[in-house]
């Protein structure tokens, strides 16, 4: 009797490190709840409730700076790492609701599922940061996926966005069904779930052929999900039907919560057989990113431009994991350091050039190209900004993506890994000509139609701070790099 | 006066970029305000680098002076740490002084179409990209710098270039970035051997003694790669004849007056004196590559119709001899590519004014339809000429000891090298000088004699220099005659420095 009281008993439960979450959940439901009183007319409600939501979030991460705690019997931390990129999703969250706000009035969408359904995905980064164990890794993730899913169909009546969620859904699914095979097998062979045990576990015994397998089937599983090749081919169709604001947070948020899923993964469980795993990254790299940059050179369309850009740029991420060792634990740390600093900059960076491109798609342009040309002169602003966030994709100054090939390279350079230095030398130029060739139209060519581009206020001061932020973190990059470092494992 | 010891050269590379801030937020409308404030900013600038020019300790030359070394990236050992000595004063006096011209110029005229408020914006950017380069000494800071004036020139090149701007821009901006990513991979290395994590210029060279040769070797192809492009050397050169042709007038100034010199900066201030041992194994192969560019360039002008890309082709040569005084690895030769720097910034810099003012008065660069222009705009003419022979060496003009003091350094070059091989080199470059006397000589007789040609008699449009040409032209025509007759002026402020690089060479 007493000894299955003690069974039942409730695990002690830190609030306050969950404070984030209970947040946001809150803050969900209040939109979706609300989304039912309100008139038709007033359904963008919706957006600054989750506003409010997001930033009663941020608040709450920011209480809980400093703090280092794990909660629900060692499942769920909370570190620097967790913090950093909790708050990361919720600036890219207060970006993208940014974008979605004038989008989502304007057509015949549904506004109040649409927010809903981004707080949950929000919620599922905001898990995925902190979680430490196979389940609750797993779950996040698919918390992620899932609404994102219903967010790419919300074009109900055109047929692009319907294959995109199908093609979505169908990659989803059967990514997560990979995934958790491998993730049964650790079970089965390691005995736990948490992170930490089945590092001891493994620890004890490395040589075992099923540990391999398992490993490959989990690497596999996330590689789906960040879209790394040979496993993208979902990604550009799937963004070209989506609606763009979901696209971009597709591109970005949710792809850096597979990112963040993978890097606690393999740091936090793996790193005994890293010797094993980092030439299986080694290769995805150099697939993704050349794949990635030789397929981006062609295309017309600019959600599809960015989508293959983004699959690069995941190229030199996956770098980083490529460069693991654990013989050498100093150049470990460096390519840990080096990833988060990438994620960071590449969700500013990208997500404001799919502001920039929804900003312009809005009125009287369009998704193609080669209508860009002259926006110079029909928007100076929108050029200009746009310009800075495609500078910063390709990797010169003034803007911060420079910092984030450094430490890439620098990274790279220190575990001694030369030869994918190089492989990331030539592609950066290979993806300069592509960046470049949308700045070329929009300043170098005159402009077909004379009409000015309107930007609405709040796009123009969220692609402001991103721009913004950019540009500060390379003059004085110590700003993201102790946070970096201070996040290290 | 103290704190401008410290903060001179930062406000001086910053001045301007704190300018395009301002300009950023001044209406597109307000040309003339846009205007005064790009030439403020710059004007700023320029008088604060004369100041430091002023408070430099010229008895002291080879030390670094005016120094701030303060911490950046700290995790990784960046450190904000610029200064100055005897080799960096002359290339960011000229910066800032050529940066500034360009501003007066372009008060004269700004190429279709239009936009001031950019144009002085990027200049301004461009000059703090290249005035940074001059002052980093540290590695990252020196790429930040060095990656800085690719964006900005990129966009004059396009925006306000020739009809072929696209292919150019983006070609010059590619290349550079190739070679410049290699350099970084350079820089990288050195800071993995330094075992101490520093970027620091000076410190590294303490720390690849130890390095194995094959290491040095690489590491100083990277560097190679990233400053050859740069420069540009003879087989690197083809972006730098679309680039000069097609940017606009104060565009082609300022990459022949200053941005080419960010390459061969590079050699004698980051690769030389920190790979002293790669130096030497390289120094034969940059030397014939310098001679096969001062004689490939040479022959190409012959054949050259266009006047911009014919100054342009003279640039490859002019480079070809200040990359030959590096390849000496000796005091007379390394002076002598500082002094050929900076005679090449002022004289072919003036070549381009010219070429972009001819252009605006007769609407066509093609040599074979102009002639007789001492005889319709004399005094343009003259100046024309003057900056030609400058250009091809006359004793007496600038251009001269740049020359002389390369060949002279090839007939001795430093003790570890061969010198039956520089010797040959010292012929090899006295022929380029004498074509590029061919050359030169051809494009005056060219442009400035002969008759008038029909379509240009009435005169219309044809007229000579004007105030605001004498403005930003003058200095340099001064500072011209004045290095030319007075070499010491600028031999005095190198030497020391200079001796402090070679003496690893036995120089």
């Amino acid at each position: 009797m007493n000894l299955l009281a003690q069974e039942v008993a409730q695990p002690s439960i830190d609030w306050h490190a969950l404070a984030p979450e209970f947040v946001l959940v809150s803050a969900a439901c209040a939109v979706l709840v609300a989304d039912l009183f309100l008139p038709r007319g007033s359904k963008w409600i919706a957006m600054p409730l989750s506003a409010a939501g997001i930033i009663g979030t941020l608040a709450a991460i920011v209480s809980l700076i400093g703090t280092e705690t794990t909660t629900l019997s060692g499942t769920f931390e909370v570190d620097a790492f967790s913090l950093l990129f909790k708050a990361l999703f919720c600036v890219l969250g207060l970006i993208i609701l940014a974008i979605s706000f004038h989008y989502f009035r304007g057509g015949s969408y549904y506004q109040g599922e649409y927010y809903f359904l981004l707080l949950s995905s929000l919620f599922g980064g905001l898990v995925i940061a902190s979680a430490r164990d196979l389940i609750s890794l797993f779950i996040a993730i698919e918390l992620i996926s899932i609404p994102g899913i219903i967010m790419v169909a919300l074009r109900k009546g055109d047929a692009k966005s319907n294959e995109g969620a199908l093609k979505f859904f169908l990659f989803s699914v059967m990514s997560s069904a990979v995934m958790l095979y491998g993730m049964s097998l650790i079970y089965g062979v390691t005995g736990s779930t948490i992170l930490s045990e089945i590092r001891t576990s493994i620890g004890a015994d490395a040589d075992q052929p099923i540990i391999v397998l398992s490993v490959f089937f989990v690497v596999v599983g996330f590689a789906f999900k960040i879209s790394a090749v040979p496993f993208h081919f979902w990604a550009p169709d799937t963004y070209e039907g989506a609606p763009a604001p979901v696209a971009a947070f597709l591109s970005t948020a949710s792809k850096i919560g597979g990112f963040v899923g993978l890097l606690v993964l393999m740091f936090k469980a793996f790193p005994e057989v890293a010797d094993m795993w980092a030439p299986i990254f080694a290769v995805l790299a150099v697939l993704t990113m050349t794949i990635g940059n030789l397929i981006a050179l062609r295309q017309q369309h600019i959600i599809r431009l960015l989508a293959y850009s983004g699959i690069a740029q995941s190229g030199y991420i996956l770098v980083c994991l490529a460069l693991i060792n654990p013989d050498n634990p100093g150049a470990s740390e460096q390519a840990f350091g080096a990833a988060v600093i990438y994620l960071v900059i590449y969700g500013l960076m990208d997500l404001g050039a799919f502001a920039a491109a929804v900003a312009f798609a809005r009125k009287g342009g369009s998704y193609f190209i080669s209508d860009y040309s002259g926006l110079w002169q029909r928007s100076p602003a929108l050029a200009l900004l746009f310009t800075g966030f495609l500078i910063s994709l390709a990797g010169a100054p003034p803007m911060a993506g420079l910092i984030a090939k450094l430490f890439v390279f620098l990274a790279t350079i220190e575990a001694g890994v030369y030869w994918l230095a190089v492989v990331m030398g030539v592609n950066t130029v290979i993806a300069a000509w592509y960046y470049l060739a949308v700045v070329k139209k929009m300043f170098f060519e005159s402009p077909d139609v004379a009409e000015r581009v309107e930007v609405p206020y709040l796009l123009t001061a969220a692609m402001g701070v991103a721009a913004a932020a950019l540009v500060a973190l390379l003059i004085y990059p110590p700003l993201l790099t102790n946070l970096a470092d201070a996040s290290i494992f | 006066m103290s704190w401008i010891d410290d903060w001179g050269l930062s406000l001086a590379t910053f001045l301007p970029a704190l300018g395009v801030v301002v300009l950023m937020f001044l209406p597109s409308a307000r040309e003339t305000l846009a205007k005064i404030t790009g030439t403020v900013f710059a004007g700023l600038a320029l008088i604060v680098g004369i100041v430091c020019a002023v408070r430099f300790d010229y008895g002291a030359s080879d030390q670094i002076q005016l120094e701030v070394d303060a911490t950046w990236i700290e995790s990784i050992g960046a450190r904000y740490h610029v200064g100055v000595d005897g080799m960096s004063l002359p290339l960011l006096v000229l910066s800032l002084l050529v940066c500034f011209l360009c501003m007066v110029y372009m008060w004269w005229h700004i190429p279709e179409p239009g936009k001031p408020k950019a144009l002085f914006g990027l200049v301004l950017l461009l000059e703090t990209g290249m005035n940074g380069s001059f002052v980093a000494l540290d590695l990252i800071l020196f790429f930040v710098f060095f990656e800085l004036v690719l964006v900005p020139m990129y966009f004059m090149i396009g925006i306000w270039g020739g009809p072929n701007r696209e292919y150019a821009s983006v070609k010059f901006f590619l290349y550079t970035l190739f070679g410049s990513i290699f350099m970084l991979l350079g820089f990288l290395a050195l800071w993995i051997n330094s075992g101490t994590e520093t970027f620091d210029m000076i410190a590294l060279r303490e720390t690849t003694g130890g390095a194995s040769d094959l290491f040095q070797n690489l590491v100083f192809l990277g560097l190679f790669l990233g400053f050859a492009i740069k420069v540009p050397m003879w087989p690197f050169h083809t972006w730098l004849p679309d680039a000069h042709t097609e940017a606009p007038t104060v565009g082609s100034v300022l990459l022949a007056a200053v941005l080419l010199k960010m390459g061969t900066y590079g050699f004698i201030r980051i690769a030389l004196p920190i790979l002293p041992d790669a130096a030497v194994t390289f120094a034969p192969i940059i030397g014939v590559l310098a001679v096969i560019g001062i004689i490939w360039g040479s022959l190409c002008c012959f054949a050259q119709t266009d006047l911009k890309r014919l100054i342009a082709f003279s640039s490859v040569g002019h480079m070809g001899f200040v990359m030959l005084g590096i390849a000496t690895l000796t005091d007379r030769g390394i002076n002598g590519a500082i002094f050929g720097m900076v005679a090449h910034g002022l004289i072919t810099g003036m070549l381009f004014f010219l070429a972009g003012s001819m252009h605006e008065r007769y609407h066509t660069r093609e040599i074979a339809t102009l002639g007789g222009m001492l005889k319709q705009i004399p005094r343009f003419g003259t100046v024309f000429s003057y900056a030609a022979i400058a250009s091809l060496g006359l004793p007496g003009l600038a251009g001269f000891w740049g020359e002389m003091l390369a060949l002279l350094g090839s007939y001795q070059p430093a003790e570890a090298l061969n010198v039956e091989l520089f010797r040959v080199l010292m012929v090899g470059g006295g022929i380029g000088t004498v074509l590029t006397a061919g050359y030169m000589l051809w494009m005056i007789q060219r442009v400035n004699l002969g008759v008038v040609p029909e379509r240009f008699e009435s005169g219309k449009g044809v007229f000579d220099v004007q105030r605001l040409e004498w403005m930003a032209w003058a200095p340099l025509l001064i500072l011209i005659v004045v290095a030319g007759f007075y070499p010491k002026i600028l031999l005095g402020v190198t030497t020391g420095a200079v001796q402090n690089l070679t003496r690893v060479f036995g120089g």
